[in-house]
């Protein structure tokens, strides 16, 4: 694919300041107030599901209610999902020509450069508002291979067979209780199949957006590389200022066969009216590998833990992580591999920068049990504090059982120093590039691990977010 | 061109300078010499306005004007450097990114200009070579895992490339080998020869055999108790700083 000037692609600014306050547009059927079952069959009704999937709803829901708040997430308790929106379908025919999309939300997507986005790199793009899908469009090089992309409920109806061997397979929704819920409540989302040995080499993406309070978005990504076959997938998401918030409790599920490749990358810019909660599963069989980005840099809460069961011989998979807390915002975060097959392989590089009150926490699990000969895994967590009212703090799980595996862990927590910044200074830069230049330095090699487009859209993004620095010093 | 002028300097309610008077003009090579402690970093530091070190009285005026006002990275602009004594490493921030942009701030370039890094990196290339560095160091991280030598070099490099017009070096020469002292020495006479202006700061008298300083002062517990030519050091290296207060 050809290459281009990144500036030209995206022009970002803080969600809040491109997409202002939330715009009213109206709801062809929304679904609110006390999560019951006949909440879960009304929203079923709508999509006009087969049986099959009414069925793991209920089962999810019951899960739910059975499944404990897990102890350890902060901030969450002031979510009160009765009082929530749990399907919004926007009034919005579904098109593949951004002409048919209402003026208002079209300027939403317009505003952050999609519909430019799409045109230069994008090979596919599915973008969903509120809970349904109102635009999806796949070039028709990718039809020619056999590639399908698809709106999720579209899949439900087609590939019933698929679904019931993938769906909520690879995370299941007795993991715990955001997944149970999510499984439930589920609702957009892209399938995506990839066939044998086809190589989609320009990325495609799914974009996500909230556009009012007070509601929640399940969406469902599920995505399958046949054997040999490559992919790379972005999805970015964000939404406008609420004076309440939003919550958001994705999940994706990746599945790469024998000697695929799948690079799924995630750009989270919500804005600081959305707790954001995902989740993140991969399988990987024998000599597959999966590349997880996640670039976190908005919300109010974020929950997302990236994690690669590592199942067949020789696989492997690699979690690049970076999370920005600036501000009295929290950002949890951390990857997870498993491994099952023997000479496995991991790395976890997960990198974090607090400030402005801001707070980053790790949670990392390696687990290789018995039976994983010669796994390796390394994990390297950073994290960078810009001043006294913020903290990171790290958390690393390791389960280690077998005798013949290599675990590796490293974790570094650096302050700009004063004799840094003096230093810089005194070569005649200002404190707005010293600072940048330090903050660059240390996300330099996630620069480098990211591809192109998203480095550059994400240094953007950071360069606006650090941008107002110079007056803090 | 540099002109300090009575200049007394608190650091932490503690005066350190005590009104020190010093010129340095273009094409000369100033020494400032003195005992640990003495107050030459100091000097350097407040020199290029550095936080923390309180000028209570005095002036310090570069090309005419008073700089006291201004802050570090503008005094840097207007064209003093300093070559500091021990240079913090700069994790994850290469040589190619921060010459560039040093040298894009202070030509008033637009610093999102990237095909201008290629041109600059370009043009300072033989001055990486003239401080005995090879071009792989603008790949490193600077300051990270380089020896004390190294990390001199490339000080001086820096003081090369960004064409100051009075350069300050706080200590070049410490864990130096001879050759590398000869070096340095070389390189600061170079400087002077193409007009610049050089504060060279030391408490070693060793790099002086080396080159032919213009002045030498002798910087002794905040005041300059000696001023002098070559003479002056040779008195210092033969019977030690106490002996030229009492002498």
């Amino acid at each position: 694919m050809t290459m281009h000037k990144p500036d030209e692609l995206v022009r970002y600014k803080t969600p809040e300041e491109i997409l202002g306050y939330a715009k009213d547009f109206p709801a062809e059927v929304e679904i609110r107030g006390r999560l019951t079952e006949s909440t879960i069959r009304e929203i079923s009704k709508v999509k006009k599901e087969p049986e099959w999937m009414l069925r793991l709803r209920l089962k999810s829901l019951e899960l739910f209610n059975k499944l404990p708040m897990p102890n350890w997430l902060q901030g969450i308790e002031m979510l009160d999902l009765d009082a929530m929106s749990h399907y919004v379908k926007p009034d919005i025919e579904m098109s593949s020509s951004w002409d048919d999309i209402p003026k208002d939300i079209r300027e939403y997507y317009e505003k952050i450069g999609i519909p430019e986005l799409e045109a230069k790199v994008l090979h596919g793009l599915s973008a969903q508002y509120e809970s349904e899908t109102i635009y999806h469009k796949m070039k028709k090089s990718l039809e020619d291979k056999g590639v399908v992309m698809i709106p999720m409920e579209e899949a439900v109806q087609k590939y019933p067979d698929i679904m019931r061997r993938y769906f909520l397979r690879i995370f299941p929704p007795s993991d715990h209780k955001f997944a149970a819920l999510h499984g439930a409540l589920w609702s957009g989302g892209v399938f995506v199949y990839v066939p044998k040995g086809v190589r989609v080499e320009a990325p495609i993406e799914a974009f996500f957006l909230i556009g009012r309070e007070m509601e929640s978005q399940f969406e469902h990504t599920l995505l399958i590389a046949d054997e040999n076959s490559y992919i790379y997938f972005i999805e970015g998401c964000t939404a406008p200022m609420f004076k309440t918030f939003s919550f958001h409790d994705g999940m994706v599920e990746l599945y790469a066969h024998k000697g695929a490749h799948i690079r799924f990358t995630t750009f989270q810019n919500w804005s600081k009216h959305v707790i954001n909660f995902n989740n993140k599963r991969a399988i990987a069989e024998e000599n597959a590998r999966v590349d997880w980005v996640e670039g976190s840099i908005g919300s109010m809460l974020t929950y997302v833990y990236p994690s690669t069961v590592l199942r067949g011989r020789n696989s492997s998979s690699r979690s690049v992580v970076f999370t920005l807390a600036k501000g009295p915002y929290i950002k949890d975060s951390g990857s997870k591999m498993i491994h099952i097959g023997e000479n496995t392989k991991s790395r976890i590089v997960n990198k974090t920068i607090s400030m402005d009150g801001g707070i980053n926490i790790y949670r990392g699990v390696i687990r290789i049990p018995y039976g994983a000969k010669n796994a390796t895994s390394n994990v390297e967590c950073e994290s960078l504090i810009l001043d006294d009212k913020s903290f990171a703090y790290t958390y690393p799980h390791n389960q280690i059982e077998e005798p013949t595996a290599s675990v590796s862990h490293e974790a570094t927590t650096l302050r700009l120093t004063e004799d840094q910044i003096f230093y810089l200074l005194s070569r005649g830069l200002d404190e707005d590039d010293a600072k940048n230049l330090l903050i660059m330095g240390f996300l330099d090699e996630l620069f480098i691990e990211v591809p192109f487009e998203v480095a550059n859209i994400l240094k953007k993004v950071l360069e606006i977010e650090f941008e107002k620095l110079g007056g803090v010093g | 061109m540099l002109e300090v002028k009575n200049l007394h300097v608190t650091v932490e309610d503690k005066e350190i300078l005590k009104g020190v008077d010093l010129k340095v003009d273009l094409g000369k090579l100033v020494v400032v010499m003195g005992p640990n402690a003495g107050g030459k970093s100091t000097l350097a530091y407040t020199i290029m306005g550095r936080e923390g070190y309180e000028v209570t009285e005095g002036d310090i005026i570069f090309n005419g004007e008073s700089i006291l006002e201004l802050d570090t990275d503008e005094r840097a602009r207007l064209g003093l450097f300093l070559a500091v004594q021990e240079p913090p490493p700069l994790p994850g921030v290469k040589g190619s990114l921060l010459i560039p942009a040093v040298i894009k701030r202070r030509r008033n370039l637009p610093m999102d200009n990237k095909l201008m890094d290629i041109k600059i990196l370009r043009e300072v290339r033989p001055k990486l070579d003239s401080v005995g560095l090879d071009s792989s160091y603008m790949g490193r991280e600077v300051n990270v895992g380089f020896s004390g030598g190294e990390k001199k070099r490339f000080e001086l490099f820096q003081a090369l490339a960004y064409d100051p017009k009075v350069v300050i070096l706080d200590e070049p020469d410490s864990g130096l080998d001879v050759d590398g002292v000869k070096l340095v020495a070389r390189l600061l006479d170079e400087m002077r020869n193409s007009g610049k202006g050089v504060l060279l700061i030391t408490h070693n008298p060793r790099l002086l055999h080396f080159v032919e300083p213009d002045e030498v002062n002798v910087l002794i517990d905040g005041k300059i108790v000696k001023r002098g030519g070559m003479e002056v050091a040779e008195f210092v290296e033969k019977y030690g700083y106490e002996k030229v207060v009492s002498g």
